[in-house]
């Protein structure tokens, strides 16, 4: 025989809350839905302004004396160039510091010294980029830079727009290295240390090896920020809005993203349909597609690293 | 007798680079039942104490081991087994709280003495964990990195790779994808590789935490054969929550039991006894011990 048959009342809940439960849902799917839809029309909006930009432009003045964009020379290497050395000059500082940094709170400090340190780092972080370009403007350029190298352009230059980045982005490569760092288990380093090894033997041999692919992603991650970074070079890198082309670090350069700024912020011709207009999407657009390559290379190497042991 | 075994001790120290080129193997062991004289002793522990902080994990710990011997430490959990054994290599130095009291030799000098590298200590006295950890290199490397960070030159890498691995009796198994990662190996094989990577820097004792607790029965067996083979070469210590092991394969075994400290309330590790193996499992001297042994406890 069989217990007694249920009603389905009784399996069935309150629909007052499943009624909720459905309301809840679509207020945030249509949060996570405008997001998404903020994106594609970001991406739109560039790849749009930029193909017609490309289609109108005289292809030979994308390689030419400079950039001066309100005279039609579009010349990409100028950018290029400028952008190639502020971030490799940031990379330079960025990297060293910031992974050493990495290397003393994840194997070296103490538990105590851990606590303060880490706030300390995110306070740096957290200092706006404008700030730092008028110290790199007002201080590493003529206390370090023009020290060091007579030639340097006293109004700004690649260097120390370069430095100014790099310290910019030592917090994210410490940050994101350190916790690469972190995530190798401790076994390791104790069988290492079991077998005799010292601290900075474990470190170079067992634990940096380990974490390999989570420092390279942070490094990329830095390098896509440094690429990015826009206040800085705009103040420190020398250039106003146009720039002869330049290979010398020493001498001033407009990099992509404050080539950009200082178009967007002038209030003439540019807010029309001008090709100076235009050549602020294509230039955009080329940094979005590298920075978007890069986010995307550093992801894989992370994922790839969580795989592992 | 004590003095007696610390000047010969001594002289091993001094004769050590002597010894690990050319380690005297001790001929077979006597059956269980006979009397056999007592080897020397390589490990002697005095009043022992271990604290993290002002916490005391384990007391009166007294031990005599002796070289080309298996020594079991038993006991339940949070009798401080580990804890002991993790004291002998200085392992328990890498907690910044831990501290130890008491005497602990090693061939009759005081490891805790000030101008002790415990580096050098951890190059003698090898360990094996609780968890397989290889390193995530070849498995050549694995072996390696220690004669490597040794300074030992790389003509005899080959040569230790396959002694190690002849030792630890895993060099059939691998002797053809020595170049592959030594994380696609099964836990047992891990197991064995983390045996064979200790004894590559030929130590004088091998430390032993919990070897088989993450492996299957056989795997087990395999580690457990494989102790009788190499102790002839080794002085071995093995930490293990399991009886029937410590019956099996120990020479000598000492039972730590959990008790609660009047002054605090908390509960510290203690030695209860330390005799050969088949006296603690057939008539040992202190009722916690048969207790224990006999599953009435624990």
């Amino acid at each position: 025989m069989t217990a007694t048959n249920w009603d389905i009342t009784e399996l069935q809940g309150s629909p007052r809350r499943q009624q909720r439960e459905k309301r809840v849902q679509a207020v945030v799917f249509s949060a996570a839905l405008v997001s998404i839809l903020l994106s594609v029309m970001i991406v739109g909006s560039l790849g749009f302004e930029a193909i017609r930009y490309i289609t109108e432009v005289d292809l030979s003045r994308l390689w030419d004396r400079g950039w001066f964009p309100r005279n039609g020379v579009f010349d990409l290497k100028t950018l290029i160039v400028a952008t190639l050395w502020v971030t490799l000059i940031a990379m330079v500082v960025a990297v060293p510091l910031g992974l050493s940094a990495a290397i003393y709170l994840s194997e070296y400090a103490s538990v105590r010294a851990r606590k303060v340190l880490k706030p300390v780092l995110e306070v740096l972080a957290g200092i706006p980029s404008v700030v730092l370009g008028f110290f790199a403007l007002r201080f590493i350029n003529p206390n370090l830079v023009e020290s060091w190298l007579e030639n340097a352009n006293s109004s700004g230059n690649m260097i120390s727009a370069g430095i100014g980045v790099g310290i910019l982005t030592i917090p994210l490569v410490a940050s994101i290295s350190e916790d690469a760092l972190s995530s190798v288990p401790n076994a390791l380093r104790e069988a290492s240390a079991g077998i005799g090894a010292r601290k900075l033997t474990t470190t170079t041999s067992i634990v940096l090896p380990a974490a390999i692919s989570g420092l390279v992603a942070a490094f990329i991650v830095a390098t896509s920020r440094a690429i990015g970074e826009t206040m800085v070079v705009f103040i420190a890198g020398g250039a106003a809005d146009t720039a002869l082309f330049a290979s010398n670090p020493a001498d001033q350069g407009l990099t992509m993203t404050a080539a950009m700024a200082s178009l967007a912020a002038g209030s003439d011709e540019v807010v029309g349909s001008g090709l100076a207009y235009g050549s602020l999407f294509f230039v955009g657009s080329i940094l979005f597609l590298v920075t978007m390559g890069l986010n995307v290379l550093a992801d894989r190497l992370v994922r790839k690293y969580r795989l592992e042991y | 007798m004590n003095d007696e075994t610390n000047h010969d001790a001594q002289k091993q120290v001094d004769e050590m680079d002597a010894v690990q080129a050319n380690r005297p193997t001790v001929a077979t062991v006597a059956t269980e039942n006979s009397i056999e004289p007592d080897h020397p002793v390589v490990l002697s522990m005095r009043n022992l104490s271990v604290y993290y902080g002002t916490f005391r994990a384990v007391r009166d710990v007294d031990m005599d081991i002796r070289e080309n011997e298996i020594t079991a430490m038993i006991g339940p959990s949070g009798c401080g087994k580990s804890t002991v054994l993790r004291s002998i290599n200085r392992m328990n130095d890498l907690i910044p709280t831990a501290r130890v009291e008491g005497d602990l030799r090693f061939h009759g000098l005081d490891l805790y003495d000030s101008k002790v590298d415990p580096v050098e200590v951890r190059r003698r006295i090898g360990m094996v964990f609780q968890k397989p950890n290889p390193f995530p290199k070849s498995i050549y490397d694995n072996i390696t990195y220690g004669p490597r960070i040794a300074g030992t030159p790389k003509e005899n890498f080959d040569e230790i790779v396959e002694t190690s691995l002849k030792r630890a009796a895993l060099w059939d198994e691998v002797k053809d994808r020595l170049s592959e990662s030594a994380l696609g190996m099964s836990g047992g094989q891990q197991q064995r590789l983390c045996i064979a990577r200790a004894i590559a820097t030929n130590p004088d004792v091998l430390l032993m935490d919990e070897p088989c607790s993450a492996l299957d029965p056989i795997a087990t067996g395999m580690i457990e054969d494989l102790m009788q083979e190499i102790k002839s070469n080794y002085t071995i210590v093995i930490v293990t929550h399991n009886m029937q092991q410590a019956a099996r394969v120990s020479d000598r075994t000492a039972f730590f039991t959990a008790q609660i400290d009047s002054e605090n309330d908390r509960r510290t590790g203690l030695l209860v006894e330390f005799d050969r193996t088949e006296k603690i499992f057939s008539n040992p001297a202190d009722e916690r011990t048969e207790n224990y042994v006999t599953g009435r406890f624990g």
